[in-house]
């Protein structure tokens, strides 16, 4: 026997684009977190010294002849907080169903992941360090490595985003709005990053 | 005529051929939540008999302490090491993220699961990286392993399981947060699904983590092998996901199944059922302890005050999920006392199973406790096999229980109700004896070396249990394999059970639900039954 229960119409959507992210971004921030974790244990189980003037206590952990690209490492940022207003743009725009706006904002938006990878590359290239030249360097090069990885995951899904503009879909603001979650997201992480590793070094 | 009937045998043969090629591509490339969930749970059993074997040949090895028997101190290690990664990823967590992919949709009434496609990379993933690491493992890459080349390989498909595994639990997560029924709020998600929820969201949170540390190693091995102590020290950075609390975190699911079925047989609504979620929900803050990566233990020495300190970073990461699991028996219990009891098979699993894990939770919580003295002994394994086959035990019983939808059949009762108690024997067998030899100092991971008086009865007792528990699955596989082909139709309603899946027909058809129902409560299909009999409704 099949038992009837009383029928509804089909619901409406639920915004699984925009859980989806949320639900990948809280692993995305569990994955940092415990890298930076790591980092942060190596760091304080360095070597210290003292100072050749015996004023204070200096921790051996990055290595005394590697200079961070400043310059580099915070356009990145700002960048990356950049590419969030252009995102919240594109959301702004698909509200409002300005499929144009919509389109520039998001084509704005992956021209900014384009040039972050590409200070990321400078940040590499300034600071002549080989993968194999030590404990800072490996570890630097697999923290950094997995941030350009999640870049990289982030320009896809905002070419995915802006093909989907362009192509008329505009009833996707969930994804738009999706799409800019994910930004936040990346620059959150990328603050912490920013800040554990080229600023507190 | 000799020229006709030839050609009826090659064009047979050719369509014979066409049609299983078909057959094989349409599950490579389903995107049906049910086939998808049916991939994980067919591979897992089989991993599950694989390692079964495996376990008891490490067994054999344990039972003369004295020196090597068949092995070699390489290919312990290595055998060790896939033993440990086996009945983590290879059984307990695709067993139940594979029962939740299929089983959920049907339980939320949504006509299929969210983002399939990606749990079906989740899969692929899961299923190749699988592969990948057993090989690499053979081939001494795993952890202390001498070929570095297949170290590399092994960090990388840790990362491929790892990766696929977190997949598949985002896209189970999204299915119960956006595309329940109408009418159906978080509060009156089914016990199953709200555990699906609550152990895909922990997966979720704990195996990035994996996956960075994996990203770590895969690096300072690959190039410099400075930072992670090289081959070495690779469990030293990653042995905590093989062990507990991250195994209790893939038994959240269990836990849920004995939820589920303990109303159903009692024929009632849950009582407290909010407490209920909250017991589920409990279990699953084992994500905590596995996150942080570092033991919680209780050296029990100091002053009071220090006792307290130590005390309550243990209690919240370890006695917390036990606190869960005996919410859920106790609330269990109280669904039997409202009720009238009919015990089916699939009900004495889970209650067994579950049974089964409270004392791997209790063994692991003792472990880290000073006094005990049972740091670095076998008893550590005992608490991953009490948790591991107590966990298959109830996906045995959950497998027979949601086996109608899935393949339009039902298994025996009495066979069942036999490998139930099989499977007790073999949880008990397999897992008491560790117990014990942890307090006689049998180190963990080792087959020689140690000497105390019943080593050799203990071992012996232990390699039994895993046979046993090798004889529960092969007879499971074997009487599904016979019965979900050509057993007794099951009916659309078998268990007179409480949610929407049992609401269509068996097994459920493409898209699920032809329409779609509006939920009044969080058992509907009592809603619109009549009461059992001797069960006030």
């Amino acid at each position: 026997m099949t038992l009837t229960l009383p029928s509804a119409v089909a619901p409406a959507p639920k915004r699984q684009a925009l859980v989806a992210t949320a639900v990948a971004s809280a692993a995305i921030t569990m994955l940092m977190a415990g890298m930076l974790g790591v980092w942060l244990r190596f760091r304080a189980a360095a070597d210290t010294r003292m100072s050749s003037d015996g004023r204070k206590v200096i921790k051996d952990w990055l290595p005394s002849d590697i200079k961070i690209p400043e310059v580099s490492s915070n356009t990145m940022l700002i960048g990356l907080f950049f590419g969030c207003v252009m995102a919240q743009w594109a959301v702004y725009a698909a509200k409002r169903d300005d499929s144009s706006h919509r389109s520039v904002a998001l084509a704005v938006c992956l021209l900014m992941e384009v040039a972050i990878i590409n200070a990321q590359v400078a940040v590499y290239s300034q600071m002549k360090i080989g993968v194999t030249d030590g404990v800072y360097q490996t570890m630097f090069y697999a923290i950094t490595g997995v941030v350009v990885v999640l870049l990289a995951v982030g320009m896809a899904f905002t070419s995915v985003t802006w093909f989907r503009s362009v192509g008329g879909r505009d009833n996707d603001s969930h994804v738009v709005a999706a799409h800019a979650l994910y930004w936040y997201v990346l620059t959150a992480v990328f603050c912490a990053v920013w800040f554990v590793v080229y600023v507190q070094k | 005529m000799t020229t006709i009937h030839t050609n009826v045998d090659v064009t047979a043969a050719g369509s014979r051929a066409a049609s299983l090629v078909s057959v094989i591509a349409d599950w490579i490339t389903t995107a049906d939540h049910k086939k998808i969930g049916r991939l994980f749970i067919g591979s897992s059993l089989v991993a599950a008999v694989a390692t079964a074997v495996l376990a008891a040949f490490l067994g054999l090895e344990r039972i003369s302490a004295s020196s090597y028997s068949i092995l070699n101190g390489d290919s312990v290690v290595q055998l060790f090491a896939a033993y440990q990664f086996s009945l983590v990823y290879a059984i307990v967590a695709p067993l139940f993220i594979g029962l939740a992919i299929a089983v959920v949709p049907l339980q939320l009434g949504s006509r299929s699961l969210s983002y399939p496609r990606l749990a079906a990379f989740g899969f692929w993933a899961w299923a190749s990286g699988l592969i990948i690491t057993l090989v690499a493992i053979g081939a001494n890459g795993g952890p202390g392993g001498g070929n570095s080349n297949m170290v590399d390989l092994y960090l990388l498909a840790l990362g491929l399981v790892a990766l696929g595994l977190s997949a598949a639990s985002v896209s189970i997560a999204v299915t119960v947060l956006t595309s329940r029924a109408p009418g159906m709020s978080l509060l009156r998600t089914p016990m199953f699904s709200w555990s699906a929820l609550m152990g895909a969201m922990a997966t979720v949170l704990t195996l990035p983590v994996l996956i960075g540390t994996l990203a770590y190693l895969y690096v300072d091995h690959t190039y410099g092998r400075l930072a992670f102590g090289g081959n070495v020290d690779v469990n030293k950075w990653i042995g905590w996901s093989f062990n507990q609390p991250q195994t209790f975190i893939f038994a959240v699911m269990a836990v849920g199944v004995l939820a589920e079925l303990a109303p159903i047989v009692a024929g009632v609504r849950q009582p407290l059922r909010p407490v209920m979620l909250i017991g589920i929900t409990l279990v699953s803050t084992a994500a905590l302890g596995a996150a942080t990566q570092s033991t919680h233990a209780m050296s029990w020495t100091g002053t009071t005050s220090d006792k307290v300190q130590e005390f309550i970073p243990f209690a919240l990461f370890n006695l917390l999920p036990i606190l869960g699991v005996l919410i859920v028996l106790a609330l269990g219990g109280l669904a039997a006392k409202a009720g009238r009891v009919k015990p089916t098979a699939s009900f004495v699993f889970a209650f067994l199973g579950t049974g089964m894990i409270l004392v791997g939770m209790l063994v692991h919580a003792l472990s880290l406790i000073g006094p005990a003295a049972l740091a670095g002994t076998v008893a550590q394994e005992s608490s991953t096999l009490y948790v591991v086959y107590g966990a298959v035990m109830v996906a045995l019983g959950a497998i027979m229980h949601w086996g109608p939808k899935l393949w339009g059949r039902r298994l025996p009762e009495k066979e069942m109700f036999g490998l139930a108690a099989l499977s007790l024997g073999a949880t008990v067998l397999s897992s008491l004896p560790y117990v014990l030899a942890g307090f006689l100092d049998q180190p963990a991971n080792a087959v020689a070396g140690w000497s105390y008086d019943v080593s050799a009865l203990l071992n012996t007792v232990s390699t039994i249990g895993h046979a046993l528990m090798f004889i529960t699955v092969l007879g499971f596989i074997g009487l599904a394999f016979k019965h979900f082909t050509t057993g007794a139709l099951a009916g659309d309603d078998p268990w007179d059970a409480h949610s929407l899946e049992w609401s269509i027909p068996s097994p459920a058809p493409a898209g699920n639900f032809a329409d779609i129902a509006t939920v009044g409560s969080a058992e509907p299909l009592l809603d619109v039954k009549p009461p059992r009999q001797g069960v006030s409704a």
